[in-house]
C-alpha cells in the first residue's frame, strides 16, 4: 500500500479510487444488458420476429437512453462522481484477477448519451430506410448487439471489459459492413475492416498483456494510481500499443484504409457505426488511459504527430473524392485526426477533444443520413458529380445538411466552431516550433475542410442539374426519416456552444482525468487565432464556392500531381500492397510450398512408410498355422538365448 | 504309512472359484435335465447369478491377504483386483453372449454340419434357441481364470490355465455364421495353445530342477520356493533363466504379445463376436494377472536383468500391432491387432518393478476391458442379411445412417487413442507413468510412437463413418435387444467414467498392489 502511495505522488493525477455503485445507479447493467438481449431475441426467434422486429430493436435503445439519461442525472449529484459496480469475478487464474464490472463516470456517461442517443435517432431512422429490405430483422440485431458491445465498451472497468467490448463492436462493425453480403464489394471491405482492425487490436491486446506483466493488474483504478513507478521505456512501448489499437479502431495514420471502404454498408451503419460512436472508441482509450499517456511526453508527441499528420490527409483525399459517403468518411478520418490531436496535447485539451468528438457525432450522423436521405431519393447514386440543384427538391434534407455542413467547417455560431476552434488554440498553445508545426497544421486542415465539404454541399444540393437519365423527380424521404435528420441538425446548430460551456467542467470530475499540465501561453494571441480560423475557412469555402457553382464534369478529368495522388488516397494502399500485402503473399507461398513439399513431404513419407511396412508385414501373417508355428517357435528361441545371454552377463 | 495331512483351506476367500466351478457343473446339468425350450432362459440366469455372487464374495472378502489350499491360492490384493475385473468383464461378455434378439438364435449353433440358414439351422433357431452349451463352458472358462489370477505355484497356474483355455476353443468354434472360419481359427487357436502350453509346462519343469537342492527346502515349484531358490539354490542359473524364459513366453502367448500374437487376428476375427469380446477383455485380464505374479513375486530376486529382453518383446508388439492395424480392412482384425498393441502398453507397465507399476498395469486392464467389450457390442449391431458386416468399406457412411451408434463406436476408438477425457489416456498416463519413474523413457517413447501410428487406423474408421456417403451397401445398425444394450452402455459409461473420474478406481488399485507371497 505504501508503495502505491509512493507512486501515486510521484504521478500527477493523484490516486484514482471509484465510489460503489448504490441506489439506481447499481442498475447500470441494465444498459448493456437491454440491447444485447434484444439481439439476442432477434437472432433468435428469425423470421417470426421479421413483422415487428424493428420496433424492438428500436425500443431496447430508446429505453437505454432514458436509463443513461436517468443515470446521468443521479450521477451529477454525487460527491465522487467515478461510480465502479462489479458484478463478479470474470478471470480468476493465477495471479490474475479480472473484475467483470462497470464504471460509470462523466466521461462514461457523455459517451452513453452519445451512444444511446445518437444511436436512438438512427434507428429510428433505418426503420423507414431498410423498409424494403429483407435482412431489416437482421440488421437491427447487429445494430443492437452494436450498441450492447458498444456500452460495454465504454463502460468496462478494467482493459479486458474495454477489449471485450472492443471485438464486440468489432464483430458488429464486420457483420454490418458487409451486410449486403451478395455484393463482392462489401464482403471484401468487410473483410479489409476486419484484418486491418485484427493488428490495431493486436497491439491493444499486446498492451494489455504488458498492463498485467508489469503492474499485475488490468483494473483501472489500480492501473492510473501505479503507472507513475513505471520506467519510461516501459511506458511508451505500452502507450505506442495502445495507440495502436486506437489507430486501427479509429482509422488513424497508418491503419486508415479500412473506414472509407467500410461505407459499403447501409448508411445508418456509416452514420452509427464509422462516424459517430465506433470509431471514435481509439479517442475514448487514450482519454481514458490519459494517466499513461501523460506520464511520457515522447508518447503524447506521437499521438498528436499521428493526429496532424491524419487529419491532413484526410482533407486532402477528401477533397478529391467523388462519392458522397467517401467524401464523409475521410471527412470522418480527419475530424478524429482533430481529436487525437486534442487528446494528444494533454490537459485541459482533453476535454476539448471528447468535445469536438460529442459535436461531431451529431453533425457527421446528421450529414450521413442527409447523405442517406439523397441516396434515398436519387435511386441509390452516390456520384456527387451526378447530383446538382437538389436543394428545390429535398428541402428538409437540404436544411438540415447546411447545418451539419456550416458545423462541421466550424463557421460561428455552429457547433464546429466551439468544438474545433479551441483544439487549434490548444495546438498552438504548446512550446517552440512544435507549437507553429501542429498550430499550423490545425489551421491548414480547417481551411481544407471549408473547402471539401463546401465542394461536396454545393455540388450535392445547387448548381444545375446533373442527374443520370432513369431520374425524373426526386423525392424528400418520408418523416420517419427526416425527423431524426431534424433533430440532430439542431444537435449541430445549438450543440456546441451548450458542450463546450458544459463539459469540460463536467469532465474534470472524471477520476484521474486532464492532470496537471504546465500551461504555456499561445505563440499568438487567442483572439488572432479565433479570427484566423474563420478566415481560412470562409478562405476555403468561397474557393469551392466559385468553383463549384456551376457544376462539375460528369466524368474524371486530368489532374496534377497532387489531386491524382489524392484520389488514390496520396498511394497508402499502394504502399500497404508494397510494403505488407506483396512480401506477405510471398511468404504465405514461401511457407506453403515448404509445408507441401518439406513438412508435408516428410509426413506422407512416414505415412507411406508405415502403410509399406504394414503391407509387407501382413505378407507373414498367411494364415498356415505351421508358418504360426514356425513363427512362435523362432520367437521362443530368441527369447530364450536372450535370456541365457542375460544370464551369462552378455546384455546386462 | 504316515497320516497324510490334510492342508486348511479358506473356503470363504476361494468361494468366487468354487461359485463359478459349481455353476459350470450344475449348467452340464441342466443341459441334461431341462427341457430344450427353458434351457436358455434357466443358463443365461445361473451364469449371471454365479458371476453376481462370485463378485460378491470378492468385495466380502476385499481384507483377505491369505495363502491358501496348501500353498496352492493366493487370495491378495492383485488376486481381489484381478478377480472383481473379471467377474464385471465376464458379466457384460455374458449379457453379449446371452443375446437373442438381434439374430434368432442367437450368434451360436450346437451343430458343427447344420449350415447357417438351412431348414435344420432355422429349426434349431426358432425352437431349440441355440446352443445353450455356451454357458457352462463360459462359467468354466470363468472360473479357469478366477484361478489363473490366484495361482500361487506354476502348476496351479498351468492346470487353471488349460481350464479356462479348453473351454474358450470350443467356444470359438460356435459361431452360427462363417462356419468355417470359425471352426478354422478354434482349430488354429487349440493346436497354437497347445504348443504354447507346452513352452510353459517345460520351463515349470526346468524351474522344479533349479530349486532342488537349497538347504532345507524341498524342491517345489510354488512361488515362495522359487522366490527363494533364485538367491540360494546351487544349480545352475542356466536352468533358471532358460525356464523363466519359457514360462514367460507361454504367458506371453495368452496375453498375445509379439511374435506369439500371430494367431489372434484369425482368432479374433473367427470366434463369434461375444466371445471374442471376451477374450479381447478376460484373458488379456487373466493372463496379464499371471504374469504380474510370476515376474513380483515368484522371479523378483532375478533383479528384473530380463527386462530388456521383455522390453524388446513390448516395443515389438506395439509396433506390429499398430503397423499392421494400419492396413486391415476388416473391423474384428483391426481390434484384434490393436488389442496387441494394447498388450505391449500393458508389458510396459508389467516391467515397471513398483507398486505403481501393478496397479498401472490393473487399472489398465480394467479400462480396457470395458472399451474393448463396447466396441465388440457393437460389431454385434452392424450388420445385414448375412450376418454381421465386418468389412471396413461396409462401414463407410454409417454416421449419417446409425449416428448414435457411429458415435458411441468413435468415442471408443477415441479412447483406444488415448484422448484426454477417456479412460484410454488415463490408463495409457497410469502404465507409462510408473515406467518413466523406473527409467524406462524408452519403452515409453516407443509406447506413445506406436499410439500415433494407432491413431491412424482408428480415424481412418471414424472419418469413414462419418465423412463418407453412405452406399448401396452400408449395412444398418440392428436395434440391440436389453442384453447387448445394457452391456454396451456399461462399457461406455466405464470408458467416459474412468477418462473423467479415474481416482477411486486408481485408489483402489493402488491398495491393492501389494502380492503375498
Amino acid at each position: 500500500m505504501d508503495e502505491i502511495l509512493t507512486y501515486a505522488q510521484a504521478e500527477p493525477a493523484g490516486t484514482v479510487t471509484y465510489a460503489a455503485a448504490d441506489g439506481l445507479l447499481s442498475s447500470v447493467w441494465l444498459l448493456v444488458a437491454i440491447p444485447l438481449a434484444s439481439a439476442a431475441i432477434l437472432l433468435l426467434l428469425g423470421r417470426r420476429a421479421d413483422r415487428w422486429g424493428h420496433w424492438l430493436g428500436v425500443a431496447a435503445i430508446g429505453a437505454a437512453f432514458v436509463l443513461g439519461l436517468t443515470s446521468f442525472f443521479q450521477l451529477r449529484g454525487l460527491e465522487n462522481k467515478s461510480v465502479e459496480l462489479s458484478l463478479w469475478d470474470f478471470i480468476t487464474v493465477g495471479d490474475l484477477r479480472v473484475d467483470f464490472g462497470l464504471l460509470f463516470d462523466p466521461l462514461a456517461a457523455v459517451f452513453v448519451l452519445l451512444i444511446t442517443g445518437v444511436g436512438f435517432l438512427i434507428h429510428l431512422y433505418a426503420v423507414e430506410y431498410m423498409a424494403h429490405d429483407e435482412g431489416r430483422r437482421r440488421f437491427f440485431a447487429y445494430f443492437n448487439l452494436f450498441v450492447a458491445a458498444m456500452l460495454l465498451l465504454v463502460l468496462g472497468n478494467n482493459y479486458v471489459m474495454l477489449y471485450f467490448g472492443w471485438e464486440g463492436v468489432g464483430l458488429a462493425s464486420y457483420l454490418l459492413i458487409s451486410f449486403w453480403y451478395g455484393r463482392p464489394s462489401a464482403a471484401t471491405a468487410g473483410k479489409k475492416a476486419f484484418l486491418m482492425n485484427r493488428v490495431g487490436d493486436a497491439g491493444l491486446a499486446i498492451g494489455i498483456f504488458i498492463l498485467f506483466a508489469t503492474l499485475g493488474t488490468t483494473q483501472y483504478d489500480e492501473v492510473f494510481s501505479s503507472v507513475g513507478g513505471l520506467a519510461s521505456g516501459t511506458v511508451l512501448v505500452l502507450g505506442l500499443l495502445l495507440l495502436l489499437g486506437a489507430a486501427g479502431k479509429s482509422g488513424q495514420f497508418p491503419l486508415q484504409a479500412w473506414l472509407p471502404d467500410a461505407m459499403e454498408g447501409p448508411t445508418p451503419v456509416s452514420a452509427l457505426i464509422h462516424a459517430a460512436t465506433m470509431v471514435t472508441a481509439g479517442v475514448y482509450l487514450i482519454a481514458r488511459s490519459n494517466p499513461i499517456f501523460s506520464a511520457n511526453e515522447t508518447l503524447q508527441l506521437v499521438v498528436v504527430s499521428v493526429g496532424a499528420l491524419t487529419l491532413l490527409m484526410g482533407c486532402v483525399i477528401g477533397a478529391a473524392k467523388d462519392d458522397i459517403k467517401r467524401v464523409l468518411a475521410w471527412s470522418t478520418v480527419s475530424q478524429i485526426g482533430y481529436m487525437f490531436l486534442g487528446v494528444g496535447l494533454g490537459g485541459a485539451a482533453y476535454a476539448l477533444a471528447i468535445v469536438h468528438l460529442l459535436a461531431h457525432g451529431f453533425f457527421k450522423a446528421n450529414m450521413f443520413l442527409g447523405a442517406g436521405s439523397v441516396m434515398h431519393g436519387m435511386n441509390d447514386q452516390v456520384d456527387i458529380r451526378r447530383f446538382g440543384g437538389l436543394s428545390k427538391y429535398m428541402k428538409i434534407t437540404w436544411i438540415t445538411f447546411m447545418m451539419g455542413w456550416l458545423a462541421i467547417i466550424g463557421m460561428f455560431p455552429f457547433s464546429g466552431f466551439f468544438s474545433k476552434e479551441p483544439i487549434i488554440v490548444a495546438a498552438f498553445e504548446r512550446e517552440g516550433w512544435t507549437a507553429w508545426l501542429f498550430g499550423g497544421a490545425a489551421l491548414l486542415g480547417a481551411g481544407l475542410t471549408a473547402f471539401y465539404m463546401t465542394r461536396l454541399f454545393v455540388l450535392t444540393f445547387h448548381g444545375p442539374k446533373r442527374w443520370t437519365e432513369d431520374i425524373e423527380h426526386p423525392h424528400e424521404s418520408p418523416k420517419l426519416m427526416t425527423i431524426p435528420l431534424i433533430l440532430l441538425a439542431i444537435g449541430s446548430v445549438g450543440a456546441g456552444f451548450l458542450l463546450a460551456t458544459s463539459v469540460p467542467d463536467w469532465l474534470t470530475a472524471t477520476a484521474g482525468l486532464g492532470g496537471e499540465h504546465a500551461e504555456h501561453a499561445a505563440v499568438l494571441p487567442h483572439w488572432l487565432l479565433t479570427t484566423l480560423s474563420l478566415v481560412v475557412t470562409v478562405l476555403g469555402a468561397g474557393l469551392a464556392w466559385a468553383l463549384f457553382r456551376n457544376g462539375t464534369a460528369t466524368a474524371p478529368q486530368p489532374a496534377g500531381v497532387l489531386v491524382t495522388a489524392a484520389r488514390r488516397n496520396l498511394y497508402t494502399d499502394a504502399f500497404n500492397e508494397v510494403v505488407f500485402e506483396k512480401p506477405g503473399i510471398f511468404l504465405t507461398r514461401a511457407l506453403v510450398f515448404l509445408d507441401n513439399r518439406g513438412v508435408d513431404g516428410l509426413v506422407n513419407g512416414l505415412a507411406a512408410g508405415v502403410g509399406g511396412g504394414s503391407g509387407r508385414l501382413r505378407r507373414w501373417q498367411t494364415g498356415f498355422v505351421r508358418s504360426y508355428a514356425t513363427s512362435i517357435l523362432t520367437g521362443a528361441l530368441l527369447v530364450v538365448a536372450a535370456f541365457l545371454a542375460v544370464q551369462a552377463g552378455w546384455l546386462a | 504309512m504316515t497320516e497324510l495331512k490334510l492342508p486348511s483351506i479358506d473356503y470363504a476367500a476361494i468361494a468366487p472359484i468354487l461359485i463359478m466351478l459349481g455353476v459350470a457343473l450344475l449348467g452340464v446339468l441342466v443341459e441334461a435335465f431341462v427341457p430344450r425350450r427353458r434351457r436358455h432362459l434357466v443358463q443365461l440366469s445361473l451364469s449371471l447369478l454365479a458371476v453376481l455372487a462370485a463378485l460378491v464374495m470378492v468385495v466380502l472378502s476385499a481384507d483377505a491377504r491369505l495363502v491358501t489350499a496348501g500353498g496352492a491360492l493366493a487370495v491378495d490384493g492383485p488376486t481381489l483386483f484381478l478377480q472383481g475385473t473379471i467377474l464385471v468383464l465376464a458379466a457384460m461378455a455374458l449379457l453379449l453372449i446371452g443375446e437373442r434378439s438381434v439374430e434368432r438364435g442367437g450368434a451360436f449353433v450346437a451343430q458343427a454340419a447344420v449350415t447357417a440358414e438351412s431348414a435344420d439351422d432355422r429349426q434349431q433357431a426358432e425352437g431349440r434357441n441355440g446352443a445353450t452349451e455356451v454357458y457352462p463352458l463360459t462359467s468354466f472358462a470363468i472360473g479357469g481364470m478366477l484361478i489363473f489370477v490366484a495361482a500361487n505355484d506354476l502348476l496351479t497356474m498351468f492346470i487353471a490355465l488349460e481350464v479356462f483355455s479348453l473351454p474358450l476353443y470350443l467356444l470359438c468354434a460356435l459361431a452360427r455364421r462363417r462356419r468355417l472360419l470359425s471352426q478354422e481359427a478354434a482349430m488354429k487357436y487349440f493346436l497354437l495353445g497347445a504348443y504354447a502350453s507346452a513352452f510353459f509346462l517345460f520351463g515349470v519343469a526346468l524351474v522344479y530342477g533349479f530349486t532342488a537342492g537349497i538347504p532345507g527346502r524341498s524342491a517345489g515349484v510354488d512361488f515362495a520356493t522359487v522366490h527363494a531358490a533364485v538367491n540360494e539354490s546351487p544349480s545352475s542359473e542356466v536352468l533358471l533363466f532358460a525356464g523363466m524364459a519359457l514360462i514367460a513366453i507361454g504367458l506371453l502367448f495368452k496375453a498375445a504379445a509379439a511374435p506369439f500374437h500371430v494367431w489372434t487376428p484369425d482368432v479374433y476375427q473367427g470366434a463369434p463376436t461375444p466371445v471374442t469380446g471376451f477374450m479381447a477383455a478376460c484373458t488379456k485380464v487373466a493372463a496379464f494377472g499371471a504374469l504380474l505374479r510370476v515376474f513380483h513375486v515368484a522371479f523378483d530376486q532375478a533383479a528384473w536383468d530380463f527386462t530388456p529382453v521383455l522390453g524388446v518383446v513390448a516395443v515389438l508388439t506395439m509396433l506390429i500391432g499398430a503397423v499392421l492395424a494400419v492396413t486391415q480392412t476388416d473391423i474384428k482384425r483391426l481390434l484384434a491387432y490393436s488389442s496387441i498393441a494394447n498388450a505391449g502398453y500393458l508389458l510396459v507397465g508389467v516391467l515397471a518393478p513398483t507398486g505403481a507399476g501393478v496397479s498401472g498395469t490393473m487399472f489398465y486392464l480394467a479400462a480396457y476391458g470395458f472399451s474393448v467389450l463396447a466396441a465388440f457390442a457393437v460389431v454385434t449391431l452392424v450388420r445385414d442379411a448375412d450376418g454381421e458386416a465386418t468389412h471396413l468399406s461396409r462401414w463407410a457412411g454409417l454416421g449419417r445412417r446409425s449416428p448414435f451408434y457411429a458415435g458411441v463406436f468413435t468415442f471408443i476408438l477415441l479412447a483406444f487413442a488415448g484422448i484426454p477425457l477417456t479412460s484410454g489416456f488415463m490408463s495409457k498416463f497410469a502404465v507409462f507413468g510408473p515406467a518413466l519413474e523406473s527409467g524406462h523413457a524408452w519403452l515409453v517413447v516407443a509406447g506413445v510412437l506406436t499410439s500415433m501410428v494407432l491413431a491412424f487406423p482408428y480415424l481412418r474408421v471414424v472419418v469413414m463413418m462419418w465423412l463418407s456417403e453412405p452406399g448401396e451397401t452400408t449395412p444398418t445398425v440392428a436395434v440391440p435387444g436389453g442384453l447387448t444394450a445394457t452391456a454396451l452402455m456399461i462399457g461406455v459409461a466405464a470408458t467416459l467414467i474412468l477418462g473423467v473420474l479415474p481416482a477411486p478406481l486408481l485408489d483402489l488399485a493402488t491398495d491393492a498392489a501389494a502380492f503375498v507371497r
